[in-house]
């Protein structure tokens, strides 16, 4: 269930399948798509325009949709205009509580046990100290309101505030000038941006919604909040930070989704 | 009277076929990925497209497909643009398009009497159906930036009233896509030499055709 509808799976789960279920098949499951996606060039005629490809190949078309998302990775890069701003909004457009989504069902969050947690630090950062909540709280709080976009195609307008990203990366001694900078979620999720999206102005450390702390299900205690990005490239539950120039990819890539992701 | 050229010139000439079924192939592609992607949140409740017949089993697939096909989709459709400015084709087969023409030529394609004896010039129907749905594709391209890039190109975002505004649009845009091709082929059908035309090329063009391409339109007489 968690694969037909993965990112905002709005129906109450009556027996969720085991998720192992969906590791296991894994290979099915990618055998089936490339099948379908083959099918599919056949009934579109598309195979003139893939001439030269082995048909028999079921990685052909994959392989040739991949190398073009990478392209449009590049693409999207170079559209990206650092100091272009996002629209912002006024405070009573803002939808309370920000609305949940993750690839499994709101009911199966695991809170953050925040006795125990702290954000980690990892690659190229100069000083790796990991930080505790409390000292998260002092750094000083930028807010935003701002829209996010699911790539499904829905939207909302959120109010986040927390330390700005750039900031926060310039004190710890971050690499300015490395590609990537990954984010680890708690439970297995991890995604991540290129550095310009990271120094983007409207990139922040998101520790509230409206105000309070952000509840459980929509990232306590950290989630990243960028207004140029897609939403499942804002990580929730962040347990770590990487700084790095090997490409990290991400969890919905892993799965043919576009990585640069940006908006 | 002016020596034959050794080339002889046709209805649609080489590149214009190309870009017709290049065209033809990249809508069917966004299309069929657009509908699998529309699925993942429908505008409207009671319209899903059924998995037969969109392109993609998984949402991901359908979006590799349609940025995929949109580079298709622009590279052809700017050269087609270019191509028919150019050459004065747009000139002298879209234009002029008079409303009256363009009324009782509906009503007589309506009531299957519309007279199709020569495929080298557009009727008024024609003209219409070709210059709109070549309009409704260049919005189709404004809206599809403002959804791709609503932050980069926020300009176009505000153009249709906010994001699920650009969304209605573009989905609108599909439709009256879809629309146009099937009148386009239940047309083309009707008169199948209209579809050899654009395989082969067509009649020939005289070479004493006094409106060749590149001099300007026309004006017949009524």
């Amino acid at each position: 269930m968690a694969f037909r509808n993965p990112f905002a799976p709005r129906r109450p789960a009556v027996t969720t399948p085991d998720k192992s279920l969906l590791v296991e098949n894994r290979k099915l499951i990618e055998t089936i798509d490339r099948r379908k996606v083959l099918r599919g060039t056949f009934s579109l005629g598309a195979l003139s325009l893939l001439a030269g490809c082995d048909i028999s190949d079921r990685g052909a078309v994959q392989s040739v949709l991949k190398t073009v998302s990478d392209f449009n990775d590049g693409v999207q890069a170079a559209l990206f205009n650092p100091k272009k701003l996002a629209p912002t909004f006024s405070p009573d457009l803002v939808v309370k509580p920000p609305r949940f989504n993750a690839y499994y069902e709101i009911d199966e969050v695991k809170p953050v046990d925040v006795s125990t947690w702290k954000l980690e630090l990892s690659g190229l950062i100069k000083d790796k100290r990991p930080w505790t909540l409390d000292q998260i709280y002092a750094l000083p709080e930028q807010e935003e309101i701002i829209r996010h976009i699911c790539v499904e195609g829905w939207d909302y307008i959120g109010q986040w505030s927390g330390p700005n990203l750039k900031d926060f990366l310039t004190r710890i001694g971050a690499d300015l000038s490395a590609k990537y900078i990954a984010f680890y979620g708690n439970d297995d999720y991890m995604e991540s941006i290129d550095m310009a999206s990271a120094l983007h102005p409207q990139t922040i450390l998101a520790t509230k919604y409206a105000g309070e702390p952000i509840t459980d299900p929509y990232g306590f205690p950290l989630r990243l909040r960028t207004a140029v990005k897609l939403g499942f490239k804002n990580p929730k539950w962040i347990r770590a930070i990487e700084v790095t120039n090997t490409y990290p990819l991400g969890f919905w890539e892993k799965q043919g989704f576009n990585w640069f992701a940006g908006l | 009277m002016k020596p034959i050229s050794s080339r002889i010139r046709r209805m649609h000439p080489l590149p214009i076929r190309i870009m017709h079924w290049t065209n033809a192939l990249s809508m069917i592609i966004m299309i069929g990925s657009g509908w699998k992607i529309y699925n993942d949140e429908v505008i409207f409740g009671f319209l899903h497209f059924p998995q037969e017949i969109v392109l993609g089993i998984w949402a991901q697939h359908a979006l590799q497909w349609h940025f995929f096909g949109m580079w298709i989709l622009v590279f052809n459709g700017l050269f087609y643009l270019a191509y028919g400015v150019a050459t004065g084709r747009f000139a002298r087969l879209f234009f002029p398009i008079r409303p009256r023409e363009v009324v009782a030529e509906m009503v007589a394609a309506l009531t299957f009497r519309l007279k199709h004896a020569d495929l080298t010039h557009y009727n008024a129907v024609q003209k219409v159906l070709y210059v709109g749905v070549i309009a409704i594709i260049i919005m189709q391209v404004v809206s599809g930036l403002a959804i791709w890039k609503p932050v980069q190109f926020s300009f176009f975002v505000s153009l249709f009233g906010g994001f699920q505004g650009a969304r209605l649009a573009h989905f609108l845009g599909m439709a009256a896509i879809v629309g146009f091709m099937v009148v386009h082929v239940a047309l083309a059908l009707l008169v199948p030499r209209t579809i050899l035309a654009m395989l082969t090329g067509g009649p020939a063009v005289p070479a004493e055709d006094p409106h060749p391409e590149g001099a300007p339109a026309p004006t017949t007489p009524h």
